[in-house]
């Protein structure tokens, strides 16, 4: 397989060999597999990444649906961000506390050229005011855009302000979209701005003996909503949700729960290593992707809490669930085994999705990852080894001190070592590359020139990626599914969701229209003809 | 739905919600996918190139090629000029096209980069072009955007000469591949030779091969556009996305524009093709004029579905006028009218055309937005909706029928194939509306008074 990796990157100019060179492995070829990540893009490579305002804005806050988001900058940013990611919510009612949701809204302060050359505070300013007397909102977070930190706009200052202006929680994102050199910049300034104004404020404490946030799950296509079902049924109490389908009403209180579940590890790990220092939670990285993986999720989640009837109950949950589907997924095995698939999504998604294809028997033939870091891949235990440079080094990084108040200690140290004995990991993600087979390419940034040609030749089944190339994918001859925002399907999540998927992946490949890409007189020689001008 | 919009209207002068337009650069990239071989390029963040790449092929359910200038806070800083040379460099060695088509971000205007400059100073390879057009997102939108690409393309490449051709240079507006196939096809009939700048059939709807094509067939070919100095005349179709690009080539190229609105509905379509009468001097053929009779016939036969109805129309300015203008030909009353692009011409055409048939009581905005559409709505309502997807939670919640048509349609399929332009264009947007207005009426009539026959 090394000769593919090759054959590819042979095909590119030195100085674009050189860079590339390290973003491309082959699992095997090196012992541990090494892999370069977070590292800025080469100017005029065709990447599918996004800016450090899409992974703050559009990923961590946008799905909180009792704050109003006011953009800061020109129409486009707030534009792009208007229901195009499916991070699904409703207003609800929570022990007599509503959250109304806002998502059906899009705000922008629309800067024009004055605003750019005169500062555009005071525009900031008057729609905070015009926000609060239309809308009156609970919370109000502002998101900066490329030209508002250029200008020099404090909307940090204009947030304390309209704290103090209208006793509502306001609160500054400085996630210009130039910051970092992809999305995860934008994760983890939203990610410091939650730890620091919102988690920790509130005091409603979980009603149930057992509780957890879900951390790093955005309810795409209602992926939340099934998880927290799940959990529910298994007599958890879901107290957050780190941000899909959630609010600053929920997500207020996250510090009374006792233990944090990680799903997206890129996106949230900052807040749960956070709360885990500030407030003593625990977390474990879960995986609801996957009927094998949901499996040993809860499984994992009892393990942690030790109650012989809780974990009954989970065992009960998780038979129950599994024959509820068990022949359709046995169908739907029968007809997917031996497929190949290629994955290339944000910074779990091409893990744990991997999960579920092996529950249909579908081989991952190449993976990667838009916006990862090394440890995505190759586990936290690289961590020391990451050095920052020019780039991570702009984006803040917060420490915490344990909390006065609220800092508790759920297991004690010997109750930890039992877990460890049982295979239950605690603050600790193992990456995607253990669980891969040899041979198997991973890509990181994977980049339009890269998809072409590792599609021509692996030749996968399926192609996971997002909107931008999946009709690349497809005018090849390749189906591609959108694992970013399921193709306007879902849930995946749980084991319904599993079936759900593996439905999706089966209609794909055998939709009829497949067969008729080849015009049929293209098939046949062409004009018949006689020789030698016989008649 | 939409629970916050009340019909309680308060003067907003620095928030917008739910805008009607989106920022200059996506129209730049949209015009420059329409010309052959072209690589549009983004300066600026990486993020804008995503956001952009990913609303085209949301509405076009296409691939929308295009690089970008990866800037990180360094460029930001230092400027954008060495993320310009190496993107140059890798461009033309990987993805191989013939002409890189440079548009201009916020975050690349707001540090003054001076892309003259930079592209002055950039190695180019034998044969291949870089061009540029600046799209600040702080002014005007993605009309002006697309605009500015069709500018920059004639500023570059276009030459003045002594030669001239029976050449028409089309500027065909910010409309969908489907309608620039219909431009073309009324132009083969009415024997105009013409280039259209941009031409992105073939493009943006490219058939389904078995195999990627980067570039595919369609787009403006670049040989063209150095010529069009040649042509006798231009035809700028809509005030807006057309108009200022037809006095770019009349400045650098001496070619007179004649400025038409879309042609959209009979009498736009009429004055199209008798222009191209004009400049042909040739009969309109019988299976045009054919066409335009079914056109009439059917309005006959629809009015009673649509004479007196009340429609709110939302999207981009010439589009607006566009189905403005036919609205009012099948007798329905143009309520409301509202786009977000700026321009004050905007509001003196649609009040033109409703004092053309006697219309008062219906409102007209530029640089409006779709909350304070709802609200008027909910003070005065409308019997049907036109315009874009971003519309759809007002008529849920207003329980109101939404025919999609313009930019974007990002939750529907095949629309971007078909035109909206010339007589056929009508004839579906007379089908679209009627089925949408009849389908509401089979969906939400007493079930005795269900129709068989209608």
């Amino acid at each position: 397989m090394s000769s593919v990796r090759d054959h590819v990157l042979d095909q590119y100019n030195s100085r674009v060999y050189k860079n590339r060179k390290e973003h491309v492995i082959t699992i095997g070829d090196k012992q541990p597999d090494e892999v370069t990540a977070n590292t800025r893009t080469i100017p005029g490579i065709i990447t599918q990444r996004g800016c450090c305002y899409a992974g703050c804005k559009g990923v961590v806050l946008g799905p909180i649906k009792d704050a109003l988001i006011i953009v800061h900058g020109p129409i486009g940013c707030s534009y792009y961000a208007w229901g195009t990611r499916r991070h699904k919510a409703e207003s609800d009612v929570k022990d007599g506390e509503e959250a109304k949701s806002y998502l059906e809204y899009c705000f922008s302060t629309d800067m024009q050229e004055s605003d750019i050359v005169f500062g555009g505070e005071k525009k900031l300013k008057k729609a905070i005011t015009e926000a609060v007397d239309i809308f009156n909102p609970p919370a109000i977070f502002i998101c900066s855009t490329c030209p508002v930190g250029l200008i020099g706009d404090d909307i940090h200052a204009v947030a304390r302000w309209a704290e103090e202006e209208y006793g509502i929680k306001c609160i500054g994102f400085s996630c210009e979209g130039y910051k970092g050199v992809s999305q995860s910049a934008g994760h983890h300034i939203a990610n410091n701005q939650l730890i620091r104004y919102i988690i920790g404020t509130g005091d409603k404490k979980p009603k149930k003996k057992f509780s957890v946030n879900i951390l790093g799950e955005y309810n795409i296509g209602g992926d939340g909503w099934e998880v927290e079902r799940l959990l529910r049924r298994c007599g958890i109490d879901v107290v957050s949700v780190f941000t899909g389908g959630s609010s600053v009403r929920d997500i207020k209180n996250a510090h009374h729960a006792d233990l944090n579940l990680v799903q997206c590890h890129r996106s949230i790990n900052y807040v749960a290593d956070m709360m885990y220092e500030k407030y003593g939670i625990d977390w474990i990285k879960v995986n609801f992707i996957g009927s094998e993986s949901c499996k040993k999720s809860l499984a994992e989640i009892g393990e942690y809490f030790g109650d012989e009837e809780l974990k009954t109950r989970i065992q009960e949950v998780i038979t129950d669930e599994m024959l509820n589907n068990a022949d359709e997924m046995q169908y739907l095995k029968s007809k997917l085994k031996g497929k190949t698939a290629a994955l290339y999504v944000g910074g779990s998604r091409s893990h744990h999705y991997q999960t579920l294809l092996k529950d249909f028997g579908i081989s991952t033939v190449l993976a990667g990852y838009e916006f990862a870091h090394r440890d995505d891949y190759e586990g936290r235990e690289v961590l020391p080894d990451i050095k920052p440079d020019a780039d991570s080094k702009n984006i803040e990084s917060i420490t915490v001190e344990p909390d006065k108040k609220y800092y508790r200690v759920y297991l004690t140290d010997e109750q930890k070592a039992a877990l460890a004995e049982k295979g239950v990991k605690l603050n600790y993600y193992e990456g995607m590359f253990k669980e891969m087979d040899e041979g198997s390419i991973i890509c990181d940034d994977l980049n339009h020139f890269e998809t072409e040609e590792f599609i021509s030749i692996l030749k996968p089944d399926v192609f996971f990626s997002g909107i931008k190339d999946k009709f690349i994918a497809q005018k090849s001859g390749t189906l591609s599914r959108q694992l970013h925002s399921y193709d306007y399907s879902g849930p995946y999540a749980g084991f319904q969701g599993a079936v759900n998927f593996g439905k999706d992946i089966l209609m794909g490949l055998s939709t009829p229209a497949w067969g008729l890409v080849r015009a049929p007189w293209k098939k046949v020689p062409s004009l018949s003809a006689t020789l030698g001008g016989e008649e | 739905m939409l629970d916050f919009t009340t019909n309680e209207i308060k003067e907003r002068s620095a928030l917008r919600v739910n805008p009607a337009k989106t920022c200059q650069p996506v129209g730049a990239m949209y015009a420059a996918l329409g010309v052959h071989k072209c690589l549009p390029h983004s300066h600026g963040s990486q993020g804008c190139c995503a956001f952009h790449r990913m609303f085209l092929t949301r509405h076009f359910k296409d691939p929308a090629m295009a690089s970008s200038s990866s800037f990180t806070e360094g460029a930001s800083v230092f400027g954008g000029g060495s993320n310009l040379k190496i993107a140059s460099k890798n461009i033309f060695d990987i993805y191989k096209p013939d002409m890189i088509a440079v548009h201009t971000t916020c975050l690349s205007e707001t540090i003054g980069d001076d892309l003259n400059a930079l592209i002055t100073d950039i190695e180019i390879p034998e044969g291949k072009y870089m061009v540029h057009c600046n799209t600040p997102s702080y002014n005007g939108s993605h009309i002006t955007g697309f605009s500015n690409m069709v500018s920059g393309f004639i500023n570059y490449l276009s030459v003045k000469t002594d030669v001239k051709t029976d050449k028409v240079c089309i500027f065909p507006g910010f409309v969908n591949p489907g309608d620039m196939r219909e431009y073309k096809r009324l132009l083969t009939k009415m024997k105009v030779p013409f280039t259209m700048l941009p031409d992105t059939s073939g493009v943006m709807d490219s058939p389904m091969t078995g195999k990627f094509e980067m570039y595919p067939k369609g787009g403006t070919q670049i040989e063209d556009i150095k010529k069009l100095g040649e042509c006798k005349k231009s035809i700028t179709l809509g005030k807006f996305a057309s108009e200022p690009s037809g006095e770019v080539l009349k400045r650098k190229c001496g070619v007179e524009p004649i400025n038409l609105p879309l042609p959209m509905g009979v009498n736009a379509t009429d004055k199209f093709l008798m222009t191209l009468q004009e400049l042909s001097k040739e009969e309109i053929p019988a299976d045009v004029e054919e066409e335009r009779g079914q056109l009439v016939d059917i309005m006959i036969d629809i009015h009673p579905y649509t004479y007196g109805k009340k429609v709110a129309i939302y999207g981009d300015p010439d589009t607006v006028l566009g189905i403005a203008a036919f609205a009012l030909e099948l007798g329905m009353i143009p309520k409301y009218m509202i786009t977000g692009t700026p321009g004050k011409d905007f509001e003196r055409l649609a009040n033109e055309l409703l004092n053309s048939y006697a219309m008062t009581d219906c409102t007209v905005k530029v640089e409006g937005d779709l909350f304070e559409l709802h609200q008027w709505m909910k003070n005065e309502p409308v019997d049907i909706m036109i315009g874009g997807t971003h519309g759809k939670a007002i008529a849920r919640a207003e329980d109101v029928p939404l025919v999609r048509m313009g930019f974007p349609i990002i939750d529907r399929y095949i629309h971007s194939y078909q035109p909206l332009v010339g007589y056929k264009g009508a004839i579906r947007m007379a089908e679209l509306i009627t089925n949408a207005i009849m389908d509401y009426q089979d969906k939400h009539c007493d079930e005795k008074d269900l129709e068989m026959v209608m």
